[in-house]
């Protein structure tokens, strides 16, 4: 029965860094619901976050591959941004909606090719290339459309409208008797499987093992006969190949292009990454903390809301404040291990 | 002895290589489309002052946030390895700061300018000494600690004026903003000027340079060597701090009023983007700031030959993004060293033949 128990090692980083985020996650919304009750006692709370915020998780987890990897991609906001303008223009023009996803595919996999080939192969900065690559999206969204663009592609409209799936179990019940459904958008379910392969991918695919080596450390994941370059190129397409999957996603969501979509994402995305526990230094992180940091993001934003703060400048201060705190905690959790294993 | 010599040169303009070249191929290119674009003129503006105008004037004006910015960049990416992206949050801040303070004195004047100034740059040293602090002494990655402030700077900007945009009006203000009455140099130009003296006499006076140096290429042995890592990063963010607040101030003096939306929007790209074209590296360590000043004038001439070839302003980012990846694709390691070892074959292969000639 002991051994049952006793673990055989000690909780590695990652482990623990996602742990506590879980913790404060479920303990913010036990809280939440607690004291402010209403809306966080129904199951379509926590479905409303994961609909409004489906493209974010994808492109969170894109990012959490990269941040393991010991690089950062900023391009992501932008991308995820013109894939939606570029796909809308698409669709009104009378394109067919199968091509439009491998549009909106095309577009995240050819900036991943492109900024992976500059920082792996000819070893640039990685913040500067995708800097670049921020720029160039959000001034090829502005080219393509300074207006906003509403989707009037019929098929895809009708996509659109049937986009949520109804669970009548986890519905609640209104005062006249009806039950309203629970609502889930198709973009949840993308997201969800998007979390679990790359949950999968990482835990147990070669390539994923790579990651965390190569960002431990570069050198020895060299010695270790890893190839590093080859490594990182792949972290970088298979972040844009997610922006790519994460725009469409968005268009599914809004039905519209326009040239603010998805602004400041990348700056969410990375937030959310951390939170979940990934260190911009590399080598640790998981994916399933990066869900659950998007959603304690967005959980903190929607407790300001309905406790009555309705300025704007709260939602970004109170964010702040959190992102401050998990920061600060981490890297208190992380020196008072580091020197437990030094006096050991 | 020969061969040092020529080395030494190739180190000592190698890094300032590409910021040059760059503005070299600006120049020529805007010569060749418009052969009047760097012609300067005298113009009179509505004070009735003779001023300097042209489109050189203009770049050299328009870069002076930038510009200043990037020196206290260029600190922080040295001593740290890593960026503040907090920048213009913060020089929001300091603006708004500014605007409150003279908002709240009976009548603008000199002394009241100096004093609010003075505020606002007390106010962004402690914004700079709180991310310093996040970086050196919790030891948490630059990007990440100002992240911080990034998401919610702004706000705090909004919170000091209660969410309106007030307006100051002042004649010492567009003074600061636009021109001295009987300089036809822009005052923000001189500002960047002095601030540059300052930070050169700051080197030339203490060991600064070198310490920040050592540090951020090697915090333990530069601990071990007596010197104390933690606060010469902390000091490099509330040197930072400092030209942050010089440079909302300008921001604010230029329009007479704080816009806590859109005062220095975006700009903490272009200053890390400033450093990175100045050649200095983003890993920390060795840093020239003359590079990354010349970096911010090459962002800022992009901007303007774009403007005249009548880009539209939102356009500019895509325009801009190629131009940056050409430019460090050029600066890359990679390519310089393929580039070199070509040229070395190129001119063995000649010397070959020369032998071979000779021989026949």
């Amino acid at each position: 029965m002991k051994k049952i128990f006793k673990r055989k090692e000690p909780l590695t980083d990652t482990q623990l860094l996602m742990t506590i985020t879980i913790v404060i996650f479920f303990l913010m919304y036990l809280l939440a619901m607690l004291l402010l009750g209403g809306g966080f006692l129904r199951a379509q709370q926590i479905f409303d976050m994961l609909n409004d915020n489906a493209s974010l998780i994808i492109v969170s987890c894109g990012l959490t591959i990269v941040m393991i990897g010991g690089g950062i991609d900023i391009s992501v906001g932008a991308v995820t941004s013109l894939v939606v303008m570029s796909c809308a223009i698409y669709l009104n023009k009378g394109g067919n909606i199968f091509l439009s996803v491998l549009l909106a595919v095309g577009i995240g996999l050819a900036f991943g090719l492109v900024q992976g080939f500059l920082i792996s192969y000819l070893e640039i900065q990685p913040f500067i290339v995708t800097l670049a690559g921020m720029f160039f999206a959000r001034g090829m969204t502005t080219i393509l459309s300074v207006d906003p663009q509403k989707v009037t592609h019929k098929g895809f409209l009708k996509l659109h409208s049937n986009k949520e799936i109804k669970i009548r179990w986890l519905g609640h019940r209104v005062p006249n008797g009806n039950i309203i459904p629970a609502e889930m958008e198709i973009g949840v379910i993308v997201a969800l499987a998007v979390v679990i392969l790359v949950f999968l991918l990482l835990k147990y695919g070669r390539l994923g093992r790579n990651f965390y080596a190569m960002g431990g450390n570069q050198q020895s994941a060299l010695m270790l006969g890893i190839n590093v370059k080859r490594t990182r190129f792949l972290s970088y397409v298979i972040c844009g190949l997610l922006s790519g999957i994460s725009g469409y996603v968005f268009l599914l969501h809004t039905a519209a292009g326009n040239a603010t979509n998805a602004a400041g994402m990348e700056m969410n995305a990375i937030a959310s990454s951390i939170i979940g526990g990934t260190l911009l230094t590399g080598g640790v992180g998981n994916v399933i903390g990066t869900f659950f940091g998007t959603l304690s993001l967005t959980t903190i934003k929607k407790i300001v809301v309905s406790s009555g703060l309705n300025d704007p400048w709260w939602q970004s201060i109170t964010t702040g404040g959190m992102l401050c705190f998990f920061i600060l905690l981490q890297s208190v959790v992380l020196g008072r291990r580091s020197k437990k294993k030094k006096t050991t | 002895m020969k061969k040092i010599g020529r080395k030494r040169f190739r180190g000592g303009l190698g890094q300032l290589t590409i910021p040059i070249i760059a503005i070299a191929i600006l120049a020529v290119f805007n010569l060749i489309r418009d052969p009047g674009f760097f012609e300067i003129g005298i113009a009179h503006n509505s004070d009735g002052n003779a001023v300097l105008s042209g489109n050189i004037i203009s770049i050299i004006n328009g870069a002076s946030e930038l510009a200043i910015l990037a020196i206290g960049m260029t600190l922080v990416t040295a001593a740290c390895g890593g960026q503040d992206i907090s920048v213009g949050a913060a020089a929001a801040i300091a603006g708004s700061v500014f605007v409150k303070v003279l908002k709240s004195v009976p009548t603008v004047n000199g002394g009241t300018v100096l004093f609010a100034f003075v505020f606002a740059c007390v106010v962004a040293m402690l914004f700079g000494a709180f991310n310093g602090i996040l970086v050196a002494v919790f030891r948490i990655q630059p990007m990440i600690a100002t992240l911080i402030l990034y998401t919610c700077g702004r706000s705090i900007a909004y919170w000091i004026n209660g969410g309106a945009t007030p307006t100051i009006a002042s004649p010492i203000l567009s003074a600061i903003g636009g021109f001295i009455p009987g300089i036809p140099l822009p005052t923000p130009v001189i500002i960047v000027v002095a601030m540059a003296i300052l930070f050169k006499l700051l080197f030339h006076f203490t060991s600064l340079e070198l310490f920040t140096q050592s540090v951020g290429i090697n915090g333990a042995a530069a601990r071990l060597n007596g010197i104390n890592p933690t606060l010469i990063k902390l000091l490099s963010f509330v040197l930072l701090g400092v030209c942050v607040s010089v440079s909302g101030c300008i921001g604010v003096s230029r329009l007479g009023l704080i816009n806590h939306e859109t005062l220095l929007l975006d700009i903490e790209m272009d200053t890390i983007l400033a450093v990175a074209i100045g050649g200095n590296s983003l890993g920390g360590g060795r840093f020239k700031i003359g590079g990354s000043i010349l970096g911010a004038y090459v962002i800022q001439t992009l901007t303007i030959t774009l403007y005249a070839m009548k880009v539209s302003s939102t356009n500019v980012k895509a325009y801009k993004a190629v131009v940056i990846v050409l430019l460090v694709v050029m600066g890359s390691p990679v390519v310089k060293k393929r580039f070199s070892s070509f040229i070395t074959r190129l001119s063995e292969n000649r010397r070959k033949g020369l032998a071979k000639g000779a021989e026949e």
